[in-house]
């Protein structure tokens, strides 16, 4: 006989071991990343050319270089749990588990780092290298 | 069932190749102009395009179904016929929405 009830003895016994945060910040980066890609969609198609004269002096505006390191944290933070789920489905020995999550922290962290810091390279360089 | 695992699939394309091209778009226009001559380069090549296409159809397909699992999420929609229905219409808005883009982006740049 136990005293705890049946939802505290099922909980965390699913892949993930832990759940409905990760579930809602799933949505939570989802709405984030539509709202940001249609914003970047747009804003790309409106540009007269996709050259790197056009390209750079687009993100030396704080207006497109802002929602652009959004849109690269938005993004980098959903495929990261939606990553997750995958690896949560398919990669059930504890080793091989381990090691695809500990992979997918630091690609999604290092890949994150490099836009971001190429973003804001490019928007606080002061628009010299065009030279 | 079919929607259901693209959107995995697609979720799973764009997570590795789109953030890739993502991540080298940015970079090459950081690193400067020659760099981001290579970037062009490979961009515009038959392979750059092919994975282009790939990578816009991947994104509409996940965008649609996503936008599908909120609909499901807020209980609505589970009837069977509406349900196949709205499936399906991921399907072809996708397609739809991937032939507009290029179509945009040749009518534009031509």
């Amino acid at each position: 006989m136990t005293m705890e009830t049946p939802l505290a003895q099922v909980r965390g016994l699913g892949p993930a071991h832990e759940g409905a945060h990760h579930w809602w910040t799933e949505r939570l980066t989802s709405v984030a990343t539509f709202a940001l890609f249609i914003w970047f969609l747009v804003s790309i198609l409106r540009l007269p050319a996709l050259d790197h004269r056009t390209v750079t002096e687009w993100l030396q505006n704080p207006l497109a270089a802002v929602p652009m390191l959004l849109l690269i944290v938005a993004t980098f933070w959903h495929l990261k749990l939606g990553l997750q789920v995958v690896i949560d489905d398919y990669v059930h020995e504890e080793g091989g588990r381990f090691f695809s999550i500990l992979l997918l922290n630091f690609a999604t962290v290092t890949g994150a780092a490099f836009a971001l810091f190429a973003v804001l390279k490019i928007a606080l360089g002061g628009g010299a290298p065009h030279a | 069932m079919l929607v259901s695992i693209l959107h995995r699939v697609t979720g799973v394309g764009l997570a590795t190749l789109g953030a890739l091209a993502l991540v080298w778009w940015l970079m090459a226009a950081a690193s400067g102009p020659e760099a981001y001559a290579t970037f062009v380069h490979w961009a515009t090549s038959w392979i750059g395009i092919v994975i282009g296409i790939g990578l816009s159809w991947a994104f509409f397909q996940h965008t649609l179904s996503g936008l599908r699992h909120f609909v499901m999420d807020i209980g609505a929609g589970f009837e069977l016929s509406r349900n196949k229905l709205w499936a399906s219409m991921t399907l072809v808005g996708s397609v739809l929405l991937t032939i507009l883009f290029w179509l945009y982006i040749l009518g534009v740049r031509a």
